[in-house]
C-alpha cells in the first residue's frame, strides 16, 4: 500500500523539475537545441537560455515557420526541443508537424505544457486533444509524465528513442508521487488487484492513488497502473492485466476520444477480450476557463468522478459521503494569477 | 549573341532539353505539370550548372524503386543524395518534380532514360515528389513549408559556423501562405546571408492567374521591406539570375524574383486558361512537340 496515497497525506512538491532536468540533460548532450515561441520562461526554458545562449533560438509567435525550422535543424544533425503550451505545440502547426517533422521521422522533441484542464486560461490554452492529434501521426511517440520524478527523468528515458516525440508535461510546482525513474513503454504498477483495474495518466494518477487507497481500505481488491507511454501502448504486463480484469477504469485529463480510453478500448476489442471499460475523461465538448478543482468537477474528471467510476465497476457503494462532495468554484484561485 | 559566355549558352541548351524531356513525359501521360518545368527551366539549370556547390551525387543513375516511407532511425531512400553533401537545395513546390528530374538528367546525375519511369507505379519519380524522389531534400507537396526548413538549416549553419549555403526555389502562389511571410521575417531577423531564395514568378496557380485569385504584388517591394536583399530579373536569362543570386550582402538573406513565362518556347499553349495541370486536348501534343522540336531531335 505504500505506493498509494492516504487521503490526509501531505505531498511534497518540487519546483520546475523538468526545467532543471532539461538544462542538466542538455549539458551532457551538445546536440540539443531549444526553440521557443515567446513562452520561454513560461515553459521552463529560461534556465536553458541562460546556460546555453548559443543553443537557444527565439522564433517569435510564428509556429508554422518555427516547426519547419525545427526540421531544418534536425536535418543538419541537431536535436531541437520546442517547449510550448500543448495547444501551440501540437494543434496550431499540425500540418507542419505532420509533413516537415513526423513524415521524415526527425529527432525533434515537442514538449507541451498546461495539459488538459490544469490551466485557467480557457479553451484557447487547454490542451484537451493534443494526445489524440500527436498519436494519430505515424512515427510519433507520445508520453505524459505524472509527477516531478517522471518530469526529471523522462529525457534520459527517451534519450535513445529515434524519431519525433511529444511530451505532455506539468510545470511549476509538481508533486512527487514516485521514487523511481520513468521507464519508456512500461506501465507503473502502483497496486495489484483482481476486482477492478484502474489505469490513469498525468495528473489523474494522484487522484487515482487516493481513490484506490480508499477502495482497498473498504475491502475492494483494486489494482492501479500509471501509464506514461501512450504511444506505443504495448507493455505486455499492462495488456495482460487488462485482459485478465473483469472491469477497467481509465482516468485521463483529455478528451475521451483519442487518448488513454481509446488505446485501452482498442486493445480490448482487438484482443477479443471480455473486459468491461468505464472511462473517465472529458466528454465530446470544448471547455472553458476556471480554477482546476472547479473545471475537473464541471467536466467530470475529478477524484469524485474516478471514485464513482470505481463504484460502478464493482457494482456497489463503497465510499463515504466525503468523496461525493461537489467541487466548488473558488472566487480567488492562485492559479489564475499564474502567468500564461 | 556573339559574345555570350560559354556557360550561358550551355545552360540555355540544358533548359531547352529540360522542356523537351518534360514534354515527352507529359505527352506519354496525356498531360501533367508541364508549365512548371517550362517556366523554371533556366532557373533550375542555372542553379545546378552554375550556382550551387553541391558535390558529386551518390545516388544511382537509375533510382531504386520505392522502398517505404521513412521510419524512426531508418530514413530509407533519400532524394538528397543526388545533391551531394555541401550546399543544400530545397524545392518548395514539389509539383515542379518533373523539371527537377529532367534537370538531374541534364546534369548527369540521372540516366537519360529514367524519365520513362516518371509517374510509374512503384517508381520514386513521383508526380509530386517526396523526399525519396531524386533531388528532393524534403517533402513539400503541401506548399510553403520548405522555406521554413531551409531557414532552420541555414540558421544552425550560421550560428555554428558550418559551411555550405542553403538554396530554395519557391513559387509565387506560395506568397499567399502566411508561413512564407513568417519564414521571410525570421530569415531577416537572424541575418541569414547563407540563404538564397529564387522565386519563380510565373503568375500561375490552380484556379488561374495569381493576380485574379489573390493580389500578392508587389512582391519585390514587400520582400525588400522584410529586410532581404531583393533583385528582380528575367527568369529566362541565366546571366541575370546568376548575378542576382551572387549579390549577397553580409547580414542579409538574398531573394531573387525571377519573372517567367509559364509557356516559354511553347507558343501553341497561348490562350489556355488552365495551366497548372495540363490535360492535352486532341492534336495539342503534336503542336507542343513541334514548338519544342521534340520529334526532330534525337532522344539524347
Amino acid at each position: 500500500m505504500s505506493n498509494l496515497l492516504a487521503p490526509a497525506r501531505d505531498l511534497t512538491y518540487e519546483t520546475k523539475p523538468y526545467g532543471r532536468a532539461f538544462t542538466a540533460y542538455s549539458s551532457d548532450h551538445t546536440d540539443v537545441l531549444c526553440v521557443t515561441n515567446d513562452l520561454t520562461a513560461s515553459c521552463e526554458a529560461d534556465e536553458f537560455r541562460a546556460t546555453f545562449p548559443e543553443r537557444y533560438f527565439s522564433l517569435g509567435m510564428a509556429e508554422q515557420n518555427l516547426t519547419g525550422v525545427l526540421a531544418g535543424m534536425a536535418r543538419d544533425g541537431f536535436r531541437p526541443f520546442y517547449p510550448s503550451f500543448g495547444v501551440f505545440a501540437t494543434r496550431r502547426p499540425y500540418e507542419q508537424i505532420a509533413m516537415s517533422i513526423a513524415y521524415p521521422a526527425l529527432d525533434v522533441r515537442l514538449v507541451g505544457f498546461l495539459p488538459g484542464l490544469t490551466t485557467p486560461g480557457g479553451v484557447t490554452h487547454q490542451a484537451t486533444d493534443d494526445i489524440a492529434l500527436m498519436s494519430q501521426l505515424p512515427n510519433m511517440s507520445v508520453l505524459e509524465v505524472g509527477d516531478a520524478t517522471e518530469a526529471a527523468t523522462v529525457l534520459d528515458a527517451i534519450d535513445s528513442l529515434r524519431g519525433p516525440v511529444y511530451l505532455r508535461m506539468l510545470r511549476g510546482e509538481v508533486p512527487i508521487l514516485f521514487d523511481s525513474p520513468l521507464q519508456f513503454r512500461k506501465g507503473r504498477q502502483l497496486a495489484t488487484g483482481a476486482e477492478v483495474l484502474v489505469l490513469s495518466s498525468g495528473v489523474m494518477t494522484e487522484s487515482a492513488m487516493r481513490v484506490v487507497h480508499k477502495a482497498r481500505e473498504t475491502g475492494v481488491d483494486a489494482g492501479l497502473i500509471h501509464i506514461s507511454t501512450l504511444k506505443p501502448f504495448d507493455d505486455p504486463a499492462v495488456l495482460a492485466q487488462i485482459k485478465a480484469a473483469a472491469v477497467v477504469v481509465t482516468a485521463e485529463n483529455h478528451l475521451l476520444r483519442g487518448g488513454l480510453a481509446t488505446v485501452v478500448s482498442d486493445a480490448i476489442a482487438q484482443g477479443g477480450w471480455s473486459t468491461r471499460l468505464i472511462p473517465v475523461g472529458i466528454k465530446d465538448t470544448f471547455t472553458h476557463g476556471g480554477g482546476k478543482d472547479y473545471l475537473f468537477g464541471y467536466y467530470g474528471i475529478s477524484e469524485a468522478d474516478i471514485a464513482r467510476a470505481v463504484e460502478r465497476a464493482v457494482g456497489r457503494s463503497i465510499f463515504e459521503h466525503v468523496i461525493r462532495t461537489e467541487a466548488h468554484s473558488q472566487r480567488h484561485n492562485a492559479s489564475v494569477a499564474e502567468g500564461l | 549573341m556573339a559574345d555570350e559566355e560559354v556557360w550561358v549558352t550551355q545552360v540555355k541548351e540544358h533548359a531547352h532539353r529540360v522542356r523537351q524531356r518534360a514534354a515527352r513525359v507529359c505527352a506519354a501521360n496525356h498531360g501533367g505539370y508541364f508549365i512548371q518545368a517550362c517556366g523554371s527551366a533556366e532557373i533550375m539549370t542555372t542553379l545546378y550548372a552554375q550556382l550551387m556547390d553541391l558535390g558529386p551525387s551518390t545516388g544511382p543513375l537509375f533510382p531504386n524503386d520505392f522502398d517505404g516511407v521513412p521510419r524512426p532511425g531508418a530514413p530509407a531512400l533519400v532524394g538528397d543524395i543526388y545533391n551531394g553533401d555541401r550546399d543544400r537545395f530545397y524545392l518548395s513546390p514539389a509539383h515542379y518534380a518533373l523539371g527537377l528530374y529532367a534537370t538531374l538528367v541534364e546534369m548527369g546525375r540521372l540516366d537519360h532514360n529514367v524519365l520513362d519511369w516518371a509517374n510509374a507505379d512503384g517508381s520514386t519519380l513521383e508526380l509530386i515528389g517526396a523526399e525519396h524522389s531524386p533531388g528532393f531534400e524534403t517533402t513539400t507537396g503541401s506548399l510553403a513549408q520548405a522555406l521554413s526548413v531551409a531557414v532552420g538549416q541555414a540558421l544552425v549553419r550560421k550560428r555554428f559556423n558550418r559551411p555550405g549555403r542553403i538554396w530554395a526555389l519557391i513559387s509565387d502562389g506560395e506568397m499567399e501562405e502566411g508561413q512564407t511571410w513568417e519564414a521571410l521575417q525570421s530569415a531577416a531577423n537572424f541575418e541569414l546571408d547563407n540563404l538564397i531564395v529564387l522565386l519563380d514568378a510565373n503568375g500561375v496557380q490552380v484556379d488561374g492567374w495569381v493576380e485574379d485569385v489573390m493580389k500578392t504584388e508587389p512582391i519585390p517591394e514587400k520582400v525588400a521591406a522584410f529586410g532581404w536583399t531583393m533583385t528582380e530579373v528575367d527568369g529566362h536569362d541565366p546571366r541575370s539570375i546568376a548575378e542576382a543570386a551572387r549579390n549577397v550582402v553580409k547580414g542579409k538573406p538574398t531573394f531573387v524574383v525571377c519573372r517567367t513565362n509559364p509557356i516559354h518556347s511553347v507558343p501553341s499553349l497561348q490562350g489556355r486558361h488552365q495551366l497548372h495541370y495540363i490535360r492535352f486536348r486532341p492534336g495539342e501534343v503534336e503542336l507542343v512537340e513541334t514548338d519544342l522540336g521534340v520529334l526532330k531531335e534525337a532522344h539524347t
